[in-house]
C-alpha cells in the first residue's frame, strides 16, 4: 500500500451526517483515520463524544462497520471484535477503537492495558480534547494542570485543575508495545501517516491524538486546527512515536511559542496568574529535558 | 462415552462438544476450573477456538459481546463478585441480541467474604434479559452447556444464556457423566449463523442509541424475546432427547406432585434432598411433593400455576434473599399463583446462605411448619419474621 498522505487519501466520508459541535477536533481525527483505513475497518467507540453524535437510530453515521461499546469497554470490546472476525475466517480488516481522555486514561485504561499486555492486534486511537466533554467538561485525568473544568472550578482557593495529565503515551509504551504514537488534529499529514504506519504492524498499536473541543476550551469553532497546532508550538505537547523499544521524536519547534499566549486563548485558562503559568513552563521544559535526552530526533 | 467429572469438568465437556469460536476468560472460585480445562481443550487440538486472557470480568464479557458482535460464538464464565463486575455487560448483551453462553457458578457475594454457594448472585441479575437456567448434577450441565447455545442462538430467541451451578456442591463435587459423542454433538448443534453482525457487504452501525419514541420497541422485543426462549427450549430439550436419550422436563420438573399436599418449590443441588425427604414423608403416609425450577427467565408462570393450583400450601426455599422483602424466588412463585387467580399458603424458607448447610431434617421441618402454618419469611435454623 503506497503511503498516505492528505492528497491521497480517500475521497469517501466513513463518518458523515453526524451532530458533533462546529469545530470539533474528534470528529475529525475520526474522520481522517477512518478514510486512511478504508471500508474495512471495525469502528469500536465507547459511550462519549463521538458515539453520541453519531449513532442516533435511525440516523447511523458510519458507513463502514461500527459498534458503541461499554465505556470501560473499548479495546476489551475490540479483542472481541478482532478475534470473533479472525475466527470466523475473515484477514483483510482493521479493528481500531477511538475513545476520548476519559474513556482512554481512566474508566478504559484497565482494558486497553490488558489488550496491549496480550499484544491483540488492533489499532487504538485516544481523541484526547483533555475532559469529559461529552456530560459537560468535567476533569478527566487527562485534563491538564490549570484547566477550568466543570469540576475543577477556578476559584479564589483552587485555580482549576491542580493535577498535570497522565502520560498515556508513555504508559502504553511501557508495555513495550509494538506501535505508539502522538499526534495533533493541528498536523493532520502526521496523523494519518501514523495511522497508515499502525495498520502495517502485526499486534496493539496505540495513537494518542490531540483534539480540541471549542465547546470545552473556550475557543471559537473555527480556531481547533489553530489552538491544536499551537500546542504543539509552544512545546505543551510533542509528535513522537514509540517503536522497536525507542522513542523518536517527530518534529521540534526551533523556537517554542509562547505558552501565555496559547493559554490567554482559552477561556478554560483565563483564570490563571502569572505564577500559574511559570509553573506550566517550567513544567514543559522539565518535560522537553527528558525528551532531549531520552527521545532520538 | 462415561466419565467421572465435577460439576464445572462437565460442563467445559458440553463446551468443547459446542464449538465455541472465542473463549474469554477470567478466574474466580469456584468456576476456574471451568476456564482451566478449556485452556487445556484448546492446548491440546479439541477444542479450536481464540482463547483470550481477559484482565478481568467486565473486560470477559465485553470481548465476548465483540466476538458474538463478529458473528462468532462466544463463551465465558464467572461467579460471585465477578457477575456483579460485569452486570454492565450483561445488559448490554442482552439489549444488543448477543446469544453468549456464560456459566456463573452460584457463589455468595461479599460482605461478608465467602466463596461458597448461594444463588444471591445470579438471582441478583433476574432483570437483566439472560435467560437463567439452574443445574441439578453434572450430567444436566454438561447437557445445559450444550443445548444452552441452541436455544440462545434461535433466530425467535437471541438471547445470551447463564447457566447457574451451585459453587462447590456441584462445581466441585464428582459424578459418572454420559459425555455425547462428538458426531452427535455436530448433529445437535450446528455452527452459529446470524444477520446480527459485522457484515463487510452490507455494513452495520450496531449497538446504537435509541431515544425515547423508538428504546422501548426495542425492549419490548428484547422481553418477547426471551418469551420465545419457553417454546424453544422445550423443542430443544425434545430433540436432544432423540439423538442422546436424556429427557429434561422444561422449565420445571416436579416429583411427586399429582396428588401432593405439600409442596416444596426450589431451584439447584438442594432439589435431591428435597426429594428424598418427599419420599420418606411418602411412607409415613404425608402427601410431600417437589418442584425444581429449571429456568428463573424465562420464568414458568403458567407450569407453577398448573402445579400448585391443587396443593394444600407450598414452601419456596431458596439461597437468596432480597433484604427488606423476601426471597426474590419466593416473589416470582407468588406472582405467578395471583396471575392465575390461585389462592394457596405459601411460605419462604430462605437458607443455604454463605455455603450453611442445608440438612434433611430441615426440609423435614420445612413440610411440618408448612403443614402447621408458621410465619411467611423464615430464616432456616434462625426463626422466622413476617415480611412487612
Amino acid at each position: 500500500m503506497a503511503n498516505k498522505t492528505a492528497e491521497s487519501i480517500s475521497r469517501d466520508e466513513f463518518f458523515y451526517g453526524h451532530k458533533a459541535c462546529a469545530g470539533c477536533g474528534g470528529s475529525l481525527a475520526v474522520r481522517a483515520a477512518l478514510k486512511v483505513l478504508g471500508p474495512n475497518a471495525v469502528s469500536v467507540l465507547p459511550a462519549g463524544c463521538m458515539s453520541a453524535v453519531g449513532f442516533n437510530f435511525p440516523q447511523l453515521c458510519f458507513s463502514n462497520n461500527s459498534i458503541i461499546s461499554t465505556f470501560a469497554g473499548t479495546a476489551s470490546m475490540l479483542t472481541g471484535v478482532e478475534a470473533g472476525l479472525r475466527a470466523r475466517g475473515y484477514k483483510d480488516f482493521t479493528a481500531v477503537g477511538f475513545a476520548g481522555d476519559g474513556g482512554t486514561a481512566d474508566i478504559g485504561i484497565q482494558a486497553l492495558s490488558g489488550a496491549i499486555d496480550r499484544n491483540d492486534n488492533i489499532i487504538y486511537i485516544c481523541y484526547d480534547n483533555e475532559a469529559y466533554m461529552n456530560t459537560g467538561i468535567q476533569k478527566s485525568g487527562l485534563t491538564p494542570f490549570g484547566a477550568k473544568t466543570t469540576t475543577t472550578p477556578a476559584g479564589k482557593n483552587i485555580h482549576g485543575n491542580i493535577r498535570p495529565k497522565k502520560n498515556m503515551f508513555e504508559i502504553a509504551a511501557a508495555h513495550d508495545i509494538p506501535y505508539a504514537a502522538t499526534a495533533s488534529i493541528g498536523n493532520l499529514p502526521d496523523f494519518i501517516k501514523k495511522v497508515q504506519k499502525a495498520s502495517q504492524i502485526q499486534g496493539t498499536k496505540y495513537i494518542h491524538v490531540i483534539a480540541p473541543c471549542p465547546t470545552g476550551w473556550g475557543v471559537a469553532p473555527d480556531e481547533t486546527v489553530a489552538i491544536a497546532k499551537e500546542v504543539v508550538e509552544s512545546g505543551l505537547w510533542y509528535l513522537a512515536e514509540y517503536e522497536n523499544g525507542t522513542f523518536r521524536l517527530n518534529y521540534k519547534p526551533k523556537e517554542f511559542s509562547s505558552v501565555e499566549a496559547y493559554l490567554r486563548k482559552q477561556g478554560r485558562f483565563k483564570h490563571l496568574t502569572d505564577e500559574d503559568i511559570k509553573i506550566i513552563e517550567a513544567s514543559r521544559d522539565k518535560k522537553w529535558e527528558y525528551i532531549n535526552k531520552n527521545f532520538e530526533l | 462415552m462415561k466419565k467421572f467429572l465435577s460439576g464445572n469438568e462437565a460442563f467445559a465437556e458440553g463446551i468443547r462438544l459446542a464449538r465455541p469460536q472465542v473463549i474469554s476468560a477470567y478466574p474466580i472460585t469456584p468456576q476456574t476450573i471451568v476456564v482451566e480445562r478449556l485452556s487445556e481443550m484448546v492446548e491440546d487440538g479439541s477444542l479450536e477456538a481464540e482463547y483470550v486472557h481477559v484482565e478481568s470480568e467486565h473486560s470477559a464479557m465485553s470481548c465476548a459481546i465483540g466476538a458474538s458482535a463478529a458473528g462468532a460464538r462466544a463463551f465465558t464464565a464467572t461467579s460471585s463478585q465477578g457477575l456483579l463486575y460485569m452486570a454492565e455487560c450483561l445488559y448490554y448483551a442482552s439489549g444488543g441480541r448477543f446469544p453468549i453462553v456464560m456459566m456463573n457458578a452460584d457463589r455468595s457475594t461479599a460482605l461478608p467474604w465467602n466463596i461458597y454457594g448461594d444463588q444471591r448472585d445470579s438471582l441478583s441479575q433476574l432483570d437483566s434479559g439472560w435467560i437463567q437456567a439452574y443445574a441439578e448434577n453434572a450430567q444436566e450441565a454438561l447437557d445445559l452447556a450444550l443445548m444452552s447455545y441452541k436455544i440462545a442462538e434461535n433466530k425467535d430467541v437471541s438471547t445470551p444464556y447463564m447457566a447457574n451451578l451451585d459453587g462447590f456442591v456441584l462445581t466441585h463435587t464428582y459424578e459418572t457423566v454420559d459425555i455425547p459423542e462428538r458426531e452427535q454433538a455436530d448433529k445437535f448443534l450446528p455452527p452459529y449463523e446470524t444477520d446480527n453482525r459485522i457484515d463487510f457487504e452490507n455494513p452495520k452501525n450496531m449497538a446504537f442509541s435509541a431515544g425515547p419514541d423508538t428504546n422501548y420497541i426495542f425492549k419490548f422485543k428484547e422481553h418477547e424475546g426471551v418469551l420465545a426462549a419457553r417454546k424453544v427450549i422445550n423443542e430443544t430439550e425434545k430433540e436432544f432427547a432423540e439423538i442422546f436419550g436424556r429427557k429434561y422436563t422444561g422449565l420445571i420438573e416436579n416429583y411427586l406432585t399429582d396428588d401432593a399436599d405439600y409442596v416444596i418449590v426450589t431451584l439447584g443441588s438442594i432439589a435431591g434432598l428435597c426429594r428424598e425427604t418427599a419420599d420418606k414423608l411418602r411412607e409415613q403416609g404425608i402427601k410431600a411433593g417437589v418442584v425444581r425450577i429449571r429456568y428463573m427467565r424465562p420464568f414458568p408462570n403458567d407450569e407453577i400455576a398448573d402445579v400448585l393450583r391443587n396443593v394444600k400450601a407450598y414452601a419456596v426455599l431458596e439461597k437468596d434473599i432480597s433484604f427488606g422483602n423476601e426471597g426474590t424466588v419466593f416473589t416470582n412463585v407468588n406472582s405467578a399463583l395471583k396471575k392465575s387467580g390461585i389462592n394457596v399458603k405459601g411460605y419462604n424458607f430462605i437458607g443455604g446462605l454463605g455455603g450453611r448447610n442445608i440438612s434433611a431434617s430441615d426440609i423435614e421441618q420445612i413440610y411440618s411448619d408448612i403443614a402447621n402454618g408458621t410465619e411467611i419469611v423464615n430464616f432456616i435454623g434462625i426463626g422466622g419474621g413476617n415480611n412487612g
